[in-house]
């Protein structure tokens, strides 16, 4: 059996990374002749939630319940799918690759001193159990066997598209109220503070991010490009060396270590394309690229280029927008 | 309050990634080495707490004899004092990684230079594992906090924020702990060229690997596939407006 950590949204929705790794559990499940597929959730799902896992082929979701959820502790999160996982005998726990997955897995592969494959992007066997997954930013893949049990990974976001399942699962709900020790406790969230909510949450879901690099030439050449995100109800990402320099906040930054975008379309205006920054936006579904450079490898990478001065072309695709609406 | 900070030296992967024959590994002599963005961050918060609670941080790496170069570069921001693991990193997993740490954990506070708050970068910039931090907690026994861009320490208590699914999230964890440490909350310094001549003549304790590594559960390296490029150049300079414009129109994203 394979068991999958669904993250949930403060809308009570299964958020998309998670329903990604269902649907890369499905073809897991179905190169293994059919392994059934369990959730794992925090808290009470409601019954739109269970239907909708159940359409991506969920058999059984178990509901992790009692005041040790009330929080968010990575400990406390990894002996409830421990419990799921030892329970229902799964030979395989995935998660979506997210901080929360990643941690919680981490976990698991401490405790059962197995390994954990992060960011994994297809499978390559079952026997043995080989993943690939991403390192490097991307750059690089890296075979692993997955050879202990239980074999624990996460799935790189966008690696597939979430879709829902051929054939529905039961979508049977099990509430699980496993004994968690107060040391799983010590190291939880003890607020969050909604009125800063994660700033690069619009940047993550926007679906035209505008992008700038060092092409931008100061902090105040921003203001042609901040028309161009507004002109399209865009966001703005930029890379690393924009807000090395201060010039932008670092919740705007896109890359490996910033925010991974997957827009339908992604402008990346005077960014040369190094490898960091392609790591964050490699799954835009389509990349116009204004460059300078022709050579550049975000113009070689992209879909559309436009070569030119930024500070030259957005000024005028500006204007052009302009003039048709009248 | 002598907090330890770990980092790691990785291949600058600015340029073009390139493997070793064996598929074992990423080539950096002709890319050239640099220390894991988010461990930059954990050192400065490393070098403040240390300045803010009295003491002095302490860096250390596991790598061969050219991973002093990262050591030197934390003493030149104001880590006092480095301890190197000397070791093939590329034949460490994880779980090794976090085995060797706790032992120089444990081998300082038997030496009476006790850690009580290590910082470690949330993954590192080649590997992405995203669990060493974790397994160290695990082998120390100690809480950990994972992912957090700020981190003070006040009357024993580590308070850790960062950003969450749900807002900007805030831990309280009492030491000693382990805190991954993510870009963005602070800026890292710059070494000041005092800073770089007073980092040359610290002394650098020299340690082997406690235990034979499991390894990475790697079985090689690939490169994936290049992808042609098929690049639809719209024109040049601002004469390409028209073009571009159609092109937004087409995909369906001007706003109204």
């Amino acid at each position: 059996m394979i068991v999958v950590l669904v993250e949930v949204s403060p809308a009570g929705e299964a958020v998309e990374t998670s329903r990604e790794a269902i649907t890369f559990a499905r073809d897991l499940a179905a190169a293994g002749g059919g392994i059934p597929i369990d959730a794992v959730v925090v808290g009470a799902p409601d019954d739109s939630l269970v239907t909708v896992l159940a359409s991506y082929g969920v058999r059984r979701v178990h509901a992790l319940t009692g005041p040790a959820y009330d929080a968010f502790s990575g400990a406390a999160w990894a002996t409830g799918v421990e419990h799921v996982r030892a329970s229902a005998g799964a030979v395989v726990v995935m998660a979506s690759g997210t901080p929360r997955g990643n941690e919680v897995l981490a976990h698991l592969g401490a405790r059962a001193g197995v390994p954990m494959a992060a960011n994994v992007v297809s499978f390559g066997g079952l026997s043995p159990f080989t993943v690939t997954r991403q390192v490097v930013g991307g750059a690089a893949l890296e075979e692993m066997q997955l050879s202990q049990r239980p074999a624990l990974f996460t799935v790189a976001g966008h690696t597939v598209e979430a879709r829902p399942a051929d054939a529905p699962g039961a979508g049977e709900v099990v509430v699980e109220t496993p004994d968690v020790p107060d040391a799983d406790l010590v190291a939880r969230v003890v607020s969050t503070d909604e009125p800063e909510p994660d700033l690069s949450g619009t940047l993550k879901s926007a679906r035209v991010v505008v992008g700038a690099g060092r092409g931008a030439g100061s902090a105040e050449g921003f203001d042609d490009l901040l028309e161009l995100v507004d002109l399209l109800d865009a966001s703005l990402g930029v890379s690393r060396v924009v807000t090395s320099l201060g010039w932008r906040p670092h919740h705007e930054q896109v890359g490996q270590t910033g925010s991974r975008i997957s827009p339908d379309l992604y402008i990346p205006c005077g960014i040369s394309g190094a490898i960091q920054h392609w790591a964050g936006c490699s799954t835009a579904k389509a990349i116009l690229a204004i460059n300078t450079d022709p050579d550049a490898p975000m113009v070689t990478k992209a879909t559309h280029a436009v070569i030119g001065d930024l500070h030259e072309v957005v000024p005028a695709i500006n204007a052009e927008i302009r003039r048709r609406r009248g | 309050m002598n907090p330890l900070v770990c980092v790691k030296r990785v291949v600058d992967s600015s340029s073009e990634v390139v493997l070793t024959e064996d598929g074992q590994g990423v080539d950096g002599r002709f890319a050239g080495f640099t220390t894991s963005a988010h461990e930059e961050c954990a050192v400065e918060l490393a070098v403040r707490i240390a300045a803010d609670q009295g003491g002095g941080a302490t860096v250390v790496t596991l790598g061969d004899a050219d991973a002093v170069e990262q050591l030197r570069s934390a003493l030149a921001v104001g880590c006092t004092a480095a301890t190197h693991v000397l070791v093939d990193a590329q034949s460490l997993g994880p779980a090794d990684v976090a085995r060797e740490l706790a032992a120089v954990v444990r081998d300082h506070e038997a030496a009476g230079t006790p850690h009580q708050l290590v910082l470690l970068g949330n993954d590192a910039a080649d590997s992405g594992d995203h669990q060493v931090g974790i397994r160290l907690a695990h082998e120390l026994g100690w809480p950990v906090v994972n992912g957090v861009s700020t981190v003070s320490v006040s009357d024993g208590t580590v308070t850790a924020s960062g950003s969450g699914p749900d807002g900007h999230e805030t831990y309280r964890v009492p030491l000693p702990a382990v805190v991954t440490v993510l870009e963005g909350g602070v800026e890292p310094r710059y070494p000041t060229v005092p800073g770089r001549m007073k980092a040359k003549k610290v002394p650098i304790e020299e340690r082997q690997p406690v235990a034979e590594p499991v390894g990475p559960a790697r079985v090689r390296l690939v490169l994936p596939p290049p992808s042609p490029s098929s690049v639809e150049v719209l024109g040049e300079g601002a004469a390409a407006a028209p073009a571009v414009v159609d092109l937004f129109e087409r995909l369906g994203v001007l706003a109204r």
